[in-house]
């Protein structure tokens, strides 16, 4: 059954699967840090992937051939397209949130709505739009460089396989999770951030500024969140934009925040799980198609019995940030 | 003294709630904003398809009305709407997030499904139809059962809990479509009882959705007689405006919390029910085709009013079929029509603060001393 090949075959695929969620968690847990509960991550992680799409897809077009492409344009035009179109996203969720005082749920869950079917519509005509002669989008030249990975990975055996035969995007999600993890914990910001998600009004009488701590959180959180839709078309998809191909990863990233206890470390190691509990239908051997399916609902499943204990055990450094979900009005207290 | 005080920086303007608003300021906020999201939503398809707006529109129009068959299709959508978010209402009154009602109009239709499939040809019609229907609402009600009692209990967050129940009554669905599937290696189920029409819900005449659609139009009535005079809608009231009054004044919190949710779940089943032998007669995972989350959107703009549900349920499923219209006429893809409602959408719920908040610019204080 399980040898050593298939298990470091699995691991790696469990990465693999797990990167996008783990980008999309860490932004949603830097988002509701402060309070806002973003259930817009599957669309902005949408938008995120069609941004770079369009963005590499026009610069690919610009070139008369693909041997031109220069490998730094390459990976940075897409990166800064996924950055600006998934902030665009994460500004409106705040302007309306938080300027406008407007319930997280609804506009959230509008976002979705919104963002996925911005990436189907862009994905699936971006070809006619631009009136190019090519059947369908495919960037491979592009993908190329997100899924370079060490040379030498390979002659490394085992190992190699397991750290280091992944695109630099895969490494990115961990240093940022690392990072996010640093900042939350350690870091005055950090302090900051919680204690406007906790209590907003006690930390607007110690003068930290409530809105901008959240527009900046929602903003950066959306950026990294993108960045998972990025990683998913150009890495993991080899750069074929596909119609719901990414499927429900954005409400994965939701569960795993849960899971994750809303730290963005365990979040890294939480994402290998959930990659992994995503793809063991495909390893057991003998499974009939009708109980793959039931496999599927294992993260789901998961994240519930996370979600049952914390709140029985009621330990207070594992809730959600206490005014998760509400709006502040300094008047209204 | 006055100099310092004076040199204190007075804001651009500030915020100031508004203590009531009259129904018609509200209203005339709110079509303002439609009417701005209509122009923004003709600017979008303008620069998408190259049309001329008006044409844009009157494709829209036509494909929403353009025959009895578009009219009888946009009043089934509103119905099935309307239902499921008749269905969130009592419980988002209760300010308890139910965003799984998703999956339990899709657990209310698979056990729909199940007795047609093994009891078709076991009972007679109306044995099979009330099985039916208490099957579904046992599905529904179990479904939002689950996440109501922990949250009573131990306070489990229910926006999460509900969320992630979407998603296993999703693969659940899909487990018994691979397990049911007619012919073998299809992935989908087809028709059910195609040739006996077994637990197919009757039709009035030839129409084939009246039935559905005054199902539905007694269900409104209903709920909006229940919230608005019983005692049952009473509590709700309280338990949402404070948990802590309800507790004051003797409400027992948890049992509202779980009996508002078991209606929620059931009302959520019977729409499982009505989908799945009234509308397609078969399931599939996309049955309540997102519904579940338009409906909170569609409750949440008419303020839990399920009169006025019938009007935000009609406007949003308008957009959507005449988007799709203008999709298939301009041969451009079907996703359009989520973008369009996507930009209405947040125009309406951005148009709230206007009517709950008033803007008050800084005036020059002309009296210095």
């Amino acid at each position: 059954m399980f040898n050593a090949v298939t298990l470091i075959t699995f691991l790696q695929r469990a990465i693999v699967q797990g990167i996008p969620i783990l980008y999309g968690s860490t932004g949603e847990i830097l988002t509701e840090k402060s309070g806002n509960l973003n259930l817009g991550i599957p669309g902005i992680m949408y938008v995120g992937g069609i941004s770079g799409v369009i963005g590499a897809f026009l610069y690919e077009e610009s070139l008369p051939s693909r041997d031109m492409i220069n490998p730094f344009l390459a990976v940075f035009i897409p990166m800064i397209c996924t950055v600006i179109g998934s902030m665009l996203m994460g500004l409106l969720y705040c302007f309306l949130t938080t300027t406008l005082r407007a319930n997280q749920n609804v506009t959230g869950l509008a976002m979705t709505t919104f963002g996925v079917g911005f990436g189907n519509f862009f994905g699936a005509s971006l070809v006619k739009l631009t009136g190019s002669d090519i059947p369908s989008v495919s960037l491979t030249a592009t993908s190329k460089f997100f899924k370079a990975s060490l040379p030498f990975a390979d002659n490394l055996g085992w190992f190699g396989k397991i750290f280091l035969s992944y695109g630099f995007m895969t490494y990115l999600a961990i240093i940022i999770a690392v990072i996010a993890a640093i900042f939350l914990k350690k870091t005055r910001g950090g302090l900051h951030l919680r204690a406007v998600g906790e209590n907003p009004a006690t930390a607007d009488a110690v003068g930290i500024s409530v809105e901008k701590s959240k527009y900046m959180a929602t903003c950066i959180g959306s950026i990294i969140a993108g960045m998972g839709g990025l990683y998913y078309v150009m890495d993991y998809a080899c750069g074929v934009w596909s119609n719901e191909g990414f499927g429900d990863r954005g409400w994965l990233a939701i569960a795993l925040v849960i899971f994750a206890l809303w730290k963005p470390d365990i979040g890294i190691l939480g994402s290998i799980l959930f990659g992994g509990l995503y793809i063991v239908y495909l390893f057991i051997p003998g499974l009939a198609l009708s109980t793959q399916e039931l496999f599927k609902m294992l993260p789901y499943i998961v994240t519930i019995i996370v979600l049952i204990v914390t709140s029985m055990r009621k330990k207070r450094e594992h809730q959600p940030p206490q005014s998760l979900g509400l709006s502040y009005f300094r008047e209204e207290r | 003294m006055a100099r310092n005080e004076n040199k204190v920086k007075e804001p651009l303007f500030h915020i100031v709630k508004r203590s009531s608003v009259k129904w018609y300021q509200a209203w005339g906020v709110r079509i303002a904003s439609i009417a701005a999201a209509l122009i923004v939503c003709a600017l979008v398809t303008m620069f998408l398809t190259g049309k001329d707006p008006l044409k844009v529109y009157e494709t829209m129009i036509n494909g929403a009305f353009g025959s009895e068959k578009r009219i009888w299709n946009l009043l089934q959508g509103i119905a099935m709407l309307l239902s499921v978010s008749l269905a969130v209402t009592p419980a988002f009154k209760m300010r308890f997030w139910n965003i799984g009602a998703e999956g339990q109009v899709l657990i209310g239709g698979l056990a729909t499904a199940a007795c047609m499939i093994y009891f078709g040809d076991k009972l007679p019609t109306w044995a099979l139809i009330i099985v039916m229907l208490v099957a579904s609402i046992a599905a529904g009600a179990i479904w939002a059962f689950i996440p109501a009692f922990f949250k009573a209990n131990w306070n489990t967050n229910e926006t999460l809990f509900t969320l992630m129940m979407n998603y296993v009554g999703i693969q659940l669905v899909s487990y018994f479509v691979t397990v049911w599937e007619v012919p073998k290696g299809s992935g989908q189920i087809g028709i059910i009882n195609q040739s006996t029409r077994a637990g197919w819900l009757p039709t009035i005449g030839d129409y084939d959705y009246l039935l559905n659609i005054i199902v539905v139009l007694v269900m409104t009535i209903g709920m909006y007689i229940y919230l608005r005079y019983s005692k049952h809608g009473y509590e709700i009231s309280v338990v949402g405006e404070s948990e802590n009054t309800a507790r004051y004044v003797g409400i027992n919190v948890k049992k509202v919390i779980i009996r508002t949710m078991l209606l929620s779940g059931a009302i959520c089943g019977i729409t499982g029910l009505l989908l799945v032998a009234g509308t397609n007669h078969t399931i599939t995972t996309s049955t309540a085709d997102g519904r579940g989350f338009t409906a909170i959107m569609v409750s949440w703009l008419a303020k839990f009013n399920p009169i006025m549900m019938i009007l935000t349920s009609f406007l949003l499923v308008f957009m959507q079929k005449g988007a799709n219209e203008i999709s298939t006429v301009y041969r451009i893809n079907q996703s359009f029509s989520d973008i369009i409602t996507g930009i209405i959408l947040f125009f309406i719920i951005g148009c709230e603060f206007f009517i709950n908040y008033r803007i008050v610019f800084r005036h020059k204080n002309k009296e210095e001393k």
